[in-house]
Order: C-alpha cells, then sequence, then structure tokens
C-alpha cells in the first residue's frame, strides 16, 4: 500500500515547533539541583515526540539531532545523572537549531548543519563521559545487525520448529493462527498439532492454550526469520528450532544463531527489501509539502471544540429562522404576516452578526502565544546586557487575530528589546537611584472597544525629554524655539531617522527605529504611543484592531465611483464654510476649524476621477485622521454606513498607493478602500515645493 | 470491519497510524493519551490496541496494564510503539500485558506488516 | 457566450495529444493571437467594472469574480493599438499566469474569442527580426494555421504590468 507521507508534514511541523516552545519555556523554568520530575518529563516527551515523527517521516538529520537530546533528558529524567546549567543552555540552544531545521524543511530549503553538528558533538561528549556512552551507540550498532541479519540465504533449508506455549498465551493477546499463517508465510509449511496435553473436558478452562505444535518449514529465509515470527512469545513459550536438512546455499547457517534477534530487526526486516525504496518516495513528497508551506505562512489553525459547537449553535438558530420565513413566504402575504416577517428579518439579521462573530473568533488565538518567546528573550538579553530583570505577563489568555498576532510579534520584539537596552537601568544605577536591583518588564494584553491593547512598560530611567529634543533639533525635526510638552517630544521617538542611543548597540540599535515599528502597527490598522515619566519608567500602548479581516467602512462617492473609508479614521463630517477657508498657496486649500487648520484634499483630484463636485461648499468634507495629523477628504456624498469583509487587491494584482484593499458591496460590485495615511503621502508626493512645505507648517503648528 | 484503538500524544503520528490503518480496512478510533484512551476503551470494544509509550495524563504501560485488567481486553491484542533507545521499556510493557511492540519509526508499510501478526 | 466557450474547450479536450499546445485564440485589430488554453481560466462578457485610481490606461479596473477581485487589462491598449468602443462581442478572457509575484488571476479584454487550435510546439516559429507588430517582446512565437498567421501570446510577459511599463 502506497501512502503519501507528505499530508501529515503539516501537522507534524506544526505540533513539533509547538513541542519546541513547550520545551523552551519548560527549560527556562529549570533550576538545575531543584529538579521538578513533571517538568522534566515534560520536555523528554517533547523531544521524544519530535523525535518519532522526523523518523518517520524520513527527516533523519532531526531524529539523529533529536536522539542525543532524548538520550540525555532520558538519562536525567531517570536519575542517573545530574542536570547542570550546561546542559539547560545546550539544550536552550538545541531548540533554536531545531526551529532552524523544521523551519527550512518546512520552506524547502537547504539546512546549514554546521551548528547541529557542533551541538551534537557537544552533547556526545557530555554522554561519552560515562560508561552510558554503550546507550548512544547501541542504535547504531543494532542497526548493523539487523542490515547483516537481514540478508537472504538464496538456499532453501528445512526446519523442524517446535512450538509449546505455555497456557496463559492467549492472555498476552497472541493468537497461534496468525503466528501459523506468518509462518507459512515464509516458505512451504507443514503443521502438526499435539492435541495430548489437552486436559479432560471439566478441568478445561477456555482462557487457556493447551495445543504445541510442530512445524516443518522449507525455507530460505533463515533462521532468524523463524525467530521473528515468535518474537512476541518467546517468553511465553518453549520455542525449539532445528535445522534438519536443505539444499547448500552460499553462506554458512552457523553465523545466524550467534546473532540474537535485536528490536530494530524487526523493523529492519519486515520490510527489508522495500526500505530504500521508501525512503525515495519520502523525499520528493517532502519537497512538495514544504515547498506549499512555503508559499503561505501557516495554513491551518487550532480551534478549541467549544468555538466549533457556538457556530453550530448559531447555525442551527440560522435554519430555524430561515424555516421561519420561508413559512412565512407560502401564501398570501397578510398585514400580520408583514408583522411576523419584518421581525423574522430582524432575527436573521441577528443571526447573521451573530454567526460573523463566532466565525471571527475562530480565528482568535491568545496573546500567549507572542507573550510565550519573551522568557526567553529577556533572559538572553538581560545576561548579555548584564542587567537584573523580571518580566510580568499580564493578560496572556486576551484573544487576538491570528495573521494581527503573526505581524505584531516583531514590533514587540522591538519593544521590549528597546525597554531592555535604552529603558532599565543596570543593577548599580539602579540602587543609586533607590530602586530595587531587578528590574522589571511587563507586557499586558487586554480589550477595549474593538481593539486590543498591548502594553510593554518598564521601571527605567524614563525617556531622556532633554536628549530627545536636542536630537530632534539637530535632525531637524523641529525648531529651537518650539514650545512643546514632554508628551509631544516623546512622540518624536517614533520619527524616521531618530535613535537617540549614544552608541549603537547590539541589542536594539540594529538600524531599525521606533518609526518602523510604528509603520508596522499602522499597516495593521494599529497605532502606538508612549507615556514616560523621568526616573519612574516608560509604557509604550498599542492598539490594534481585532480581525483584519473585517472594517467598518463609510461608504462615500466620488463622481461614480464609491470608496470606503475606515470608520476608526474619522473623526467627523461637515459641510464646508467657505468663510473658514484659507488658501495657502499651490492651490492647497486648508479649512480652519476650532483650533486647527486641516488640509483639503481632493479626492477627485488626487485619485484623477473626472467629474465629480468640484466646489468646495456644494460637497461634503469627511475629516480623517492618521498619524495624529487630521486631513479633510473632500467627497461627493456620503452613503451608508456599513461592515465590509476586506479583500486583497494585492493578490491578483499590484499595491495601489492610497487604497488599502477592496470589498464587494451588496450589489456584487468592487468597491475599493481607502489608506489614510497612504492618501496623504500621495497627495504631498503629487504636489511638490509650495504644499509639501505648506502642510510640514501645519504639522509643527499642530505639534 | 476490526475495530483498532491507536493511542499517541502527537497528533501527526496519531494521524499516520488512523490513515494507513484505516487505508487497510480497519476501524480507527483515536486518543491523545493513555487516559483518554481508556474511557473510550471501557465504553466500546476494540480488536486491537496500538499505543505509544510516553505520553503525558497516562503513559502506555500504565494504559496496557489497567486495559489488560478489564475482562473485555484479556485477550485483546495490545502493541506499543517504543523507540530503539526505550528498550528495558520492552520488558516492562510485556510486564504489563502488552502483545507485541513496534518500533519506531516505521513507515506505513512496516505498520501493517507488523499488525498483521495479530489482527487480520 | 458560455455554450460557445464550453464547445471550443470541450473541443479542446479532444485534441489532447502528447507535444501538442492548444491555443485560444481571439481577434485584435484584425490579427489573430493566441494564448496556451491551459492559463484560460473563463470567457466572460464585458461587464460594469470598478476603476482603479493612478493605474495605466490599459488597466481597465477590477472586477468581482465569485468573491476573488480580478484586474482587468484591455489587450488594445496594452499592446498601443488604437481603441475601438466595446461592443456585444467584446469578451474578457480570464487568465491565470504564474509571475514572480505568485500565481495571479487577471482578465484581458479582445475584439472577440475566434478559436481553439492544436499546435505543435515546433510549428511555433521564432519571432522574426522583421515584423510589423511593435510588441515583439510579448510575443511567444508565430505560427501558420493553414492561410492564417496565429501570435502567440507571452502571458507572462503581457501581464507583468511592470514589464514595459515605459510604454504607456
Amino acid at each position: 500500500m502506497s501512502i503519501d507521507l507528505s499530508q501529515f508534514f503539516e501537522v507534524f511541523f506544526e505540533e513539533s515547533l509547538e513541542g519546541l516552545d513547550v520545551m523552551e519555556s519548560e527549560l527556562l523554568n529549570l533550576t538545575p539541583g531543584d529538579l521538578d520530575n513533571e517538568t522534566i518529563n515534560t520536555i523528554f516527551r517533547a523531544a521524544h515526540s519530535i523525535k518519532g515523527g522526523s523518523g518517520t517521516f524520513g527527516f533523519t538529520h532531526v531524529s539523529d539531532f533529536t536522539h542525543v537530546l532524548e538520550t540525555l533528558l532520558d538519562q536525567i529524567r531517570e536519575g542517573s545523572r545530574e542536570l547542570t546549567s550546561e546542559h539547560v543552555n545546550l539544550l536552550l540552544q538545541s531548540v533554536d537549531c531545531l526551529r532552524e531545521m523544521l523551519g527550512d524543511l518546512q520552506n524547502n530549503q537547504e539546512t546549514d548543519l554546521t551548528n547541529a553538528t557542533q551541538l551534537k558533538e557537544k552533547f556526545e561528549l557530555i554522554l561519552s563521559g560515562e560508561e552510558q556512552s554503550s546507550n548512544v551507540q547501541s542504535p547504531a550498532g543494532q542497526q548493523q545487525v539487523a542490515i547483516e541479519a537481514q540478508t537472504d540465504h538464496g538456499a532453501l533449508d528445512t526446519y523442524e520448529v517446535v512450538f509449546k506455549p505455555q497456557h496463559h498465551l492467549f492472555k498476552t493477546g497472541n493468537e497461534p493462527i496468525y503466528l501459523i499463517e506468518e509462518l507459512a508465510e515464509l516458505g512451504e509449511l507443514d503443521v502438526v498439532a499435539n492435541l495430548e496435553l489437552i486436559p479432560d473436558i471439566h478441568n478445561i478452562s477456555a482462557d487457556e492454550c493447551y495445543v504445541t505444535w510442530t512445524f516443518y518449514l522449507e525455507t530460505d529465509k533463515g533462521e532468524d526469520a523463524i525467530k521473528e515470527v515468535f518474537e512476541w512469545v518467546e517468553d511465553d513459550a518453549e520455542i525449539t528450532i532445528t535445522l534438519c536438512g536443505g539444499l547448500f546455499g552460499d553462506d554458512p547457517v552457523e553465523e545466524n544463531t550467534a546473532n540474537e534477534p535485536s528490536a530494530s530487526e524487526s523493523s529492519a526486516q519486515t520490510t527489508a527489501a522495500s526500505k530504500n525504496e521508501t525512503k525515495n518516495d519520502v523525499s520528493p513528497a517532502a519537497n512538495k509539502a514544504a515547498s506549499k508551506a512555503a508559499s503561505t505562512e501557516s495554513t491551518s489553525i487550532r480551534v478549541s471544540i467549544d468555538k466549533v459547537d457556538s457556530l453550530i449553535n448559531m447555525v442551527g438558530e440560522l435554519v430555524i429562522t430561515q424555516a421561519m420565513l420561508t413559512q412565512l413566504g407560502e401564501g398570501e402575504i397578510t398585514e400580520n404576516k408583514m408583522m411576523a416577517l419584518q421581525e423574522g428579518l430582524a432575527q436573521l439579521a441577528h443571526n447573521t452578526r451573530d454567526l460573523q462573530e463566532s466565525v471571527m473568533r475562530i480565528r482568535m488565538l491568545p496573546i500567549s502565544f507572542v507573550f510565550s518567546r519573551f522568557p526567553r528573550l529577556v533572559r538572553d538579553t538581560s545576561q548579555k546586557l548584564g542587567k537584573e530583570v523580571e518580566l510580568k505577563l499580564l493578560g496572556e489568555q486576551t484573544e487576538l487575530d491570528k495573521t494581527v498576532m503573526e505581524k505584531i510579534s516583531d514590533p514587540m520584539v522591538h519593544l521590549v528589546r528597546n525597554s531592555l537596552d535604552h529603558g532599565l537601568e543596570t543593577p548599580e544605577q539602579r540602587e543609586e537611584a533607590g530602586k530595587p536591583k531587578v528590574g522589571t518588564v511587563t507586557l499586558n494584553a487586554f480589550h477595549q472597544g474593538g481593539n486590543i491593547v498591548i502594553e510593554i512598560m518598564d521601571d527605567g530611567a524614563g525617556l531622556n525629554t532633554q536628549k530627545i529634543k536636542q536630537k530632534a533639533i539637530q535632525n531637524g525635526l523641529i525648531n529651537e524655539g518650539d514650545e512643546l510638552s514632554d508628551d509631544e517630544i516623546n512622540e518624536l521617538i517614533f520619527m524616521p531617522g531618530f535613535s537617540t542611543a549614544d552608541q549603537v548597540s547590539d541589542i536594539s540599535g540594529r538600524g531599525v527605529g521606533m518609526d518602523v515599528v510604528r509603520r508596522n502597527i499602522q499597516s495593521l490598522n494599529g497605532s502606538i504611543e508612549v507615556t514616560s515619566e523621568q526616573g519612574i519608567g516608560s509604557t509604550f500602548t498599542i492598539r490594534l484592531p481585532l480581525t483584519l479581516a473585517i472594517l467598518d467602512g463609510q461608504l462615500v462617492t466620488v463622481a461614480q465611483h464609491t470608496y470606503i473609508i475606515p470608520l476608526i479614521s474619522i473623526v467627523e463630517s461637515l459641510q464646508i464654510d467657505l468663510k473658514m477657508v484659507n488658501c495657502v498657496g499651490g492651490g492647497l486649500n486648508v479649512l480652519r476649524l476650532r483650533d486647527e487648520y486641516i488640509p483639503i484634499l481632493r479626492l477627485h483630484q488626487i485619485f484623477n476621477h473626472s467629474g465629480a463636485i468640484e466646489d468646495l461648499d456644494k460637497g461634503l468634507l469627511v475629516i480623517v485622521e492618521s498619524d495624529n495629523q487630521k486631513v479633510g477628504l473632500l467627497v461627493d456624498d456620503l452613503l451608508a454606513q456599513q461592515q465590509v469583509v476586506i479583500k486583497s487587491l494585492e493578490a491578483n494584482y499590484q499595491k495601489v498607493e492610497g487604497v488599502s484593499g477592496a470589498t464587494i458591496l451588496g450589489d456584487g460590485r468592487v468597491s475599493l478602500i481607502i489608506d489614510i495615511t497612504g492618501l496623504i503621502k500621495l497627495a504631498g508626493l503629487k504636489k511638490a515645493g509650495s504644499t509639501e512645505l505648506a502642510i510640514e507648517s501645519l504639522e509643527s503648528e499642530e505639534a | 470491519m476490526k475495530k483498532i484503538l491507536a493511542v499517541d500524544d502527537s497528533a501527526s503520528m496519531r494521524q499516520m497510524v488512523g490513515f494507513t490503518l484505516k487505508k487497510a480496512g480497519f476501524d480507527v478510533t483515536e486518543a491523545k493519551d493513555g487516559s483518554e484512551a481508556l474511557e473510550i476503551a471501557k465504553g466500546e470494544s476494540f480488536d486491537a490496541v496500538i499505543s505509544d509509550v510516553n505520553m503525558p495524563v497516562m503513559d502506555g504501560i500504565t494504559l496496557i496494564r489497567e486495559l489488560r485488567a478489564l475482562p473485555a481486553y484479556k485477550f485483546t491484542p495490545m502493541l506499543m510503539l517504543t523507540t530503539e533507545s526505550g528498550l528495558d521499556k520492552k520488558t516492562e510493557g510485556k510486564a504489563a500485558g502488552a502483545t507485541g511492540w513496534i518500533v519506531k519509526p516505521f513507515n506505513p508499510d512496516q505498520l501493517l506488516a507488523v499488525i498483521k501478526k495479530v489482527i487480520r | 457566450m458560455e455554450a460557445v466557450v464550453d464547445e471550443l474547450l470541450d473541443s479542446a479536450d479532444e485534441h489532447q495529444e502528447d507535444n501538442i499546445c492548444q491555443f485560444l485564440t481571439f481577434m485584435m485589430a484584425d490579427e489573430e493571437y493566441g494564448v496556451d488554453i491551459l492559463a484560460v481560466q473563463e470567457i466572460r462578457g464585458w461587464e460594469e467594472i470598478t476603476q482603479i485610481p493612478n493605474s495605466p490606461t490599459y488597466v481597465k479596473g477590477a472586477i468581482n469574480l465569485r468573491g476573488t477581485i480580478v484586474p482587468i487589462i484591455d489587450l488594445r491598449a496594452r499592446f498601443g493599438l488604437p481603441q475601438v468602443p466595446y461592443s456585444s462581442v467584446t469578451v474578457v478572457i480570464v487568465v491565470k499566469v504564474g509571475l514572480q509575484s505568485g500565481d495571479k488571476i487577471m482578465g484581458i479584454v479582445v475584439d472577440a474569442v475566434s478559436d481553439v487550435y492544436s499546435i505543435s510546439e515546433s510549428d511555433a516559429r521564432d519571432v522574426p527580426d522583421v515584423t510589423n507588430t511593435e510588441n515583439t517582446e510579448f510575443v511567444h512565437g508565430l505560427v501558420n494555421v493553414g492561410e492564417k498567421m496565429v501570435v502567440l501570446l507571452d502571458l507572462e510577459r503581457v501581464l507583468n504590468l511592470e514589464f514595459g511599463a515605459s510604454k504607456n
């Protein structure tokens, strides 16, 4: 039977990576010398499963590598070896190494085994330090034996096999008939059953085996093959195998008796002939599966049963509503029915919304998936920096969309590194300042409205506003004379090309600035802000939508085109009072609204549409905010507000400036979703010179 | 159709074992650890049990011992999945009442060849 | 329209042979062009379309193809041929092309669908140096079918919008 093993690869990768996460977090929990059995067992099981799976699916370099880990862990688990911190470090490195190996397999890339080989050698060195080293060697040794033993003899020999099972044979679950049939597969078989031992009918116990057998087998498979048939019952029966004759072959038979059947033999022998074939079969399949995996980040998602159940409930209700509506639709519509129909439709709308929410919940995972990587990161980074840090994780069960989660991880790593590197002081500095030696970094996640909020707090020195201001003046971001509040100054760290670190450090100064962090978060329709107090600490607050798949949108028209503006970025919509409009040159109009000057962007101009309303007082102005910058978009009219499902425009086309995606409206038409940040950029780019200056001067005025 | 209970904490191994056996015409029920398997086994009957050894909550050896003690599983073939480094586990499993063992790693053909020894 | 397409595609199945490629051909400015039939997903009539702002003139916009957003390229515009008003025979051929950025589904607007030919790969001639078409970079080969000459298109290039973008 041919079974395409590649269909299991994705599950294997997923569970192995999860296993590695478990290993990592448990390893971080370990204290050498004070060993918790369950912890070490959990670590062992993770390694064990990865080894078993990788062996089965043909990833030999992974299983070979995991084998040494497993051996060491087994010894620690059995108590025959003391766990040292060196072990923990090596094991942690192995986790990284395995992650890389699995990642490469998943993406169908060649793995660089240098690191693995070095680590493996270190493990082997540890293992060979004691007599237990035989344990490490034995598998390879056995394999050898097995391969030698499997050689066919090519000559026909006749054996007499006497099989006298003990009475309890059945209770081991073995069935003599199957053994005999298996024996018969080896060659020509004659069976003689010996019934003498069957007791008197009154003394018979149906549970027991009383029959013994003598077999005469003509086979070219050798004695070991016969032994293998009886492998599982050798302790439960008396088995004598005698060679009684046969034709001369190339191999003297005596050699075989020297080889005791070993465990690996059964696997080696059962498919001795097909072994090489099977291996060849696996690799192209592996490639195929891996390349499939490479095209998308991760293709499957685990969903808890209760989410699925609630979904089924929801569908049940929907079906009931539908049945009710169908019934109402039959026959004539009376006034009474009309009422019921409206109620039914309201019910349907309710059901649909619930269903939508439930479906969305399927994509939601607890943020602990992201948080879990931080204990390790904090441990490694703080060691490197010589700082003492305690990491607190709060709200780990807060759920957010899987895609958002995948994308928020990197910015968070950057922020945490930043807190460790620039935020927290050294233990000496902290003591001087009268603070506890050990600094604290807290990650906190919670839901607020339709958003998830993630806070990254440290109790370090806080942002140095003076330094930031100096730097900003140096870089020309602000003017010497500008009056800025502390918060406004702190905001400057998110400006492109800003870095306060005096020296570019290994930890956070990798040329990736806070501006990149902000941009990444904004690309998720989120925002980030910072609050800081000198000497007390800083808090970075990230706000993200719960999902990227659905958006509350405001439909607007420009000429005959319908666009969607994300509701979250709309501040207000108004009719323009021409008296409040100034022209600042370059054709740019600004609206004075209360204390602010708001540049007016004509959507039809930016998108090059003709036939739109061009007079400011005839159209409507939608004030939107992005990047703490407000602009007004001139549109012809506002239509409904509705939730829209976001579809990718890039999937089949390419990125379009000023457009973040598309959706399909109720009538089946495609409508484009406006990307405010992109639009502002587009407007700025399109009008060079004076206009750009105008916006900038406004910006600094705002700031 | 003969029924087999397949127990493994690793989803990929469980799927592979289950898929292979189903393709060979067996009715397969999967369980993710010994305790889940024991509960299932008490509720219905199986013609054979295949179990991994190292599992959380309840390991394979305990599972086999518990099952063997049940009247319904007195004669049921029970196979354990072991790695070559778990040789001593073999003896332990045998003492607990295991019928035989299957060495990890194995491929589907090897699995079926071994299964054939106890159930057809 | 659909019946015609089914017929075309059906006849395409019957002619399946080794080393023979099948091409769906279409007309544009009295010339016959062919695309690999395996790339063709479906053929649709012209329908209302949503414009994509600031896109090249040959990108007519995007349509909703059963929930997927599919861009529509006007091939006449792409080739710099004179525009004609869309009529009842104007069709959109939806094709799938493997571009560097991944598989993309796009629609191309052509004057009319013509036929399906089985052409042996060896029959396709390289593009002669001297040719009356300006768009040699889009041409995969030329082939004679009876009296007619068919221009086989290299869809990957035609629909790689970064390629030859300077033309427009």
